[in-house]
């Protein structure tokens, strides 16, 4: 038994998140897909576990073409898929959820429900309440029972979606021990991740992806560093740019803890100069998200002072921090700074500093014009945010900062722009750095860390795993950096 | 180019409507009712005579202040289906200006509409503070609030300001005539005053969502609240002014029900203007230029049909199926009208 994924395309608007996927895996082998964020990878598990149609490609099992149309035909022709929240219905029994999708109209038996449940248990030393509320499940337990379910609906394929998430280390080991076993039972098991160490602890063979493409096969084990460099790409050498003279302190974090949701970023003491340029480097959600809301007021400090240019900004509101030349761009362009229906004209008014009751709309479209042309913009006055492509959005955005900041806060500012945008994005943000403004940017491409940064802050499991002074890091390094290891 | 959407856009406007008037065809001959005389006589249950077009129109005004209301809040992104509760609420604040201010008419109307309007806005503002303090969706809490402010309107008619003698469910005594709006004729009801309050709510309401930073800042806030607050717009703050200013109008259209119409305070002060309110902005597709005209439209339908009882023995509920099935044909209409343009721009 063999499943083979032929040329699978899907494309979202102007974004081809699958292009020209092919990936063969054999029986009984435990499957590594690797990738970063936004690199195609849970797209391509979608269409695999049929939550997503496909544009064009095939997908065969043993020789034979699936009905991939649905999570239903999918699942019986074989393949489930674990999601990174496991699919549990959390007021219900467990065994409720067990039998939750058995195929037919047919009335619940739940004592039958029950014994199923023990039987398909057992050779897993998994131990089950059937009564019990879903509830009262851990994380680890849940995907317990949404496998034992899979294997129950007679899955052959078992896709896996960042199922480390939001487990303990216990769990993970069990996991894995669970996931060796069935690979050991001939099953075809893809674990989909980002993180680089456990697809070298638990599988054979790993894929890698990025922006949409399988960019190479390999057998495991395999150095550390040929991995990364297929994760994020060949690494050019650091450019040279001028030196710009750093000034005093823009930003001092004196033992700062932040916490967002379950994710705690302990003990940040730093401090970071006028005119300074730092990358923040790292796997997603690895705690630059919930550092750069620290430094905007988003995320408010459980412990320490924060501080911008010599002033105490602890425990204020982010409009405190908007105020004294803070300003944040965060990674969702459309969901987190632009107004959907608005047009470019409205968001320099709301943007704009003019706060006086009437809207004076010419002025506002003559300004917004000069704006257009001034940044750049394909648009036009009153086009809404949403007609605009993404390399326009964020020439709005950036079009939409008020001058003379002392901090600005970017995530991703470059994430799906061509060359061209890029390079003007970069421009701008440059010629802000000669004004004074200090720059912190989180960002998955090495190249633009290595190529922007003064200094480099390397983020792994909510922490500053190290500073690094970007002139003296090579690609490598950072690579290694990345995937939490120190480089020899 | 533009011929064949601009086609479209006139077809899913029209076609609904074209639709409507055929249900209503086809439920008035089931009902055995001859649909041409059914229409006339609506128009003639809303408009023969100066005493019936007076009425029409004093239905017309609460049904307008509501609906301009609500085009704040929905742009502010909220259903404020607490709007009833406002309504009521106003009614009922008014109803007590109206018995306890004293003096003369000059001073009172004012007072007992100024009251009414506070009362509306303390309703509204609660459903406000529910949603951004307490996370109780403004559905929820408002739908609470509104059977509370019934209640209250049931127990004050039965209980402390019922008639001399008799607790009847039919209303308190009939305000002093000081207190009343004063009209046009001893046997018409029509008063500028309220006719020149509902037009300057649309007006207000127009100038409000166009013209101003306010209701620029209100849009953002309804379109995305994220984007809005990273802008620096204080969300919760102009949450809370788009239940206030709701509120308000919510307020002066249950006063104008309570001394413009009935001249006294019964239990069903606001006359299910909130709701089908509601149904105006819809259809009026939240432009705040398209709710005077609608609203007349659904008064007459509602007015109207109880003529149809009268004369042709046709229940009256009927004007309230067309209307309902308009609106939804509308909102289908709308709907279909998205479906494609997303078709048309999704890549091949």
């Amino acid at each position: 038994m063999s499943l083979l994924l032929e040329d699978i395309h899907k494309r979202f608007g102007a974004v081809h998140a699958n292009d020209g996927v092919t990936i063969e895996v054999d029986e009984g082998t435990l499957h590594g897909l690797l990738g970063e964020n936004g690199a195609g990878k849970s797209t391509l598990m979608k269409v695999l576990s049929g939550f997503i149609d496909r544009d064009s490609g095939r997908v065969l099992l043993d020789g034979q073409e699936l009905d991939l149309s649905s999570p239903k035909t999918a699942i019986r022709a074989g393949v489930g898929m674990l999601h990174q929240d496991p699919l549990v219905f959390l007021p219900l029994s467990v065994v409720d959820n067990f039998l939750m999708g058995s195929p037919g109209n047919r009335i619940l038996n739940r004592a039958e429900g029950a014994a199923e449940l023990r039987k398909i248990s057992e050779p897993f030393g998994f131990n089950f309440d059937p009564e019990a509320p879903a509830r009262t499940l851990t994380v680890g337990e849940r995907q317990q029972l949404e496998i034992v379910r899979l294997l129950w609906l007679g899955a052959k394929v078992l896709i896996l979606d960042e199922p480390t998430t939001g487990i303990s280390e216990i769990q993970r080991v069990d996991l894995f021990a669970t996931l060796r076993k069935l690979a050991a039972q001939g099953m075809i098991v893809i674990f989909v991740s980002h993180k680089l160490e456990e697809v070298e602890e638990l599988c054979q063979r790993v894929t890698v992806m990025r922006q949409g493409q399988v960019i190479g096969e390999t057998d495991l084990p395999t150095p550390a560093e040929r991995l990364v460099e297929m994760m994020f790409g060949q690494v050019l050498a650091a450019s040279d740019r001028p030196q710009v003279e750093h000034g005093e302190d823009a930003l001092v974090l004196d033992d700062v803890t932040l916490k967002e949701g379950n994710l705690m970023v302990p003990d940040l003491s730093l401090s970071i100069a006028k005119s300074e340029v730092i990358g923040l480097a790292g796997l997603e959600g690895s705690g630059q998200r919930t550092f750069l809301g620290g430094c905007t007021g988003l995320v408010s400090a459980s412990s320490g002072t924060i501080n911008i240019a010599a002033r105490d900004m602890t425990k204020r509101h982010y409009r405190d921090f908007m105020r004294h030349g803070v300003h944040y761009l965060p990674a969702g362009r459309l969901e987190e700074g632009l107004v959907e229906g608005l047009s470019i004209t409205e968001h320099f008014i709301l943007a704009g500093d003019d706060k006086s009751f009437f809207v004076d709309w010419d002025a506002a479209s003559t300004v917004s014009k000069r704006n257009i042309e001034h940044f750049s913009i394909k648009g036009f006055h009153d086009s809404p945010a949403e007609s605009l492509s993404g390399g326009n959005q964020q020439r709005l955005l950036l079009a939409m900062m008020p001058p003379g900041l002392k901090l600005l806060l970017m995530e991703h500012p470059t994430r799906g722009l061509d060359i061209e945008s890029a390079d003007w994005v970069w421009t701008q943000i440059l010629a802000r750095r000669e004004e004074g403004t200090a720059i912190v940017f989180a960002s998955a491409d090495l190249d633009e860390l290595l190529r922007y940064s003064d200094r480099i802050l390397v983020f792994f499991n909510g922490r500053i795993l190290k500073e690094v002074d970007a002139r003296s890091t090579t690609g490598e390094q950072l690579g290694y950096l990345i995937g939490g290891k120190e480089p020899e | 180019m533009t011929s064949p959407t601009r086609a479209a856009r006139w077809g899913a406007t029209i076609a609904p409507i074209a639709l409507a008037v055929v249900v209503a065809v086809v439920l008035l001959l089931l009902a055995g009712a001859n649909p041409l005389e059914s229409f006339k006589l609506m128009g003639e249950g809303a408009f023969s005579g100066w005493t019936k077009t007076g009425i029409t129109l004093m239905a017309w005004v609460p049904l307008v202040l509501a609906a301009a209301g609500l085009i704040i809040t929905f742009n502010a992104g909220l259903w404020n289906i607490g709007i009833e509760g406002q309504i009521i609420l106003g009614g009922i604040a008014a109803s007590w200006a109206a018995r306890e201010v004293g003096g003369p008419g000059w001073v009172v109307v004012p007072t007992v509409i100024v009251v009414g309007a506070l009362g509306g806005m303390l309703w509204a503002l609660l459903a406000g503070v529910l949603k951004t303090r307490f996370k109780v969706n403004e559905i929820f809490g408002g739908l609470g609030l509104d059977f509370v402010a019934a209640s209250l309107a049931v127990y004050l008619v039965i209980g402390p300001w019922s008639r001399q003698g008799v607790a009847s469910t039919s209303g308190t005594d009939l305000f002093r005539d000081e207190a009343l709006l004063p009209t046009v004729s001893e046997n018409n009801k029509l008063s500028l005053v309220a006719i020149a309050l509902a037009i300057a709510a649309v007006i207000f309401v127009f100038y409000l969502m166009k013209g101003t930073l306010f209701g620029l800042r209100l849009k953002a806030v309804g379109r995305n609240a994220r984007s809005a607050f990273l802008l620096g717009i204080p969300t919760t703050r102009y949450m809370l002014g788009a239940f206030a200013l709701c509120g308000l109008l919510a307020g002066i259209a249950g006063a104008m029900q309570a001394i413009g119409f009935h001249f006294k305070l019964i239990p069903a002060i606001s006359g299910g203007y909130g709701f089908l309110g509601i149904l105006v902005v819809l259809l009026a597709a939240f432009r705040a230029a398209w709710i005077a005209p609608i609203a007349l439209f659904f008064v007459v339908m509602s007015r109207g049909s109880t003529q149809l009882d009268l004369r042709l023995s046709v229940d009256s509920a009927l004007g309230g199926v067309i209307t309902g099935i308009l609106v939804l044909l509308v909102i289908m209409g709308g709907g279909w009208q998205l479906r494609r343009r997303l078709k048309r721009e999704a890549p091949a």
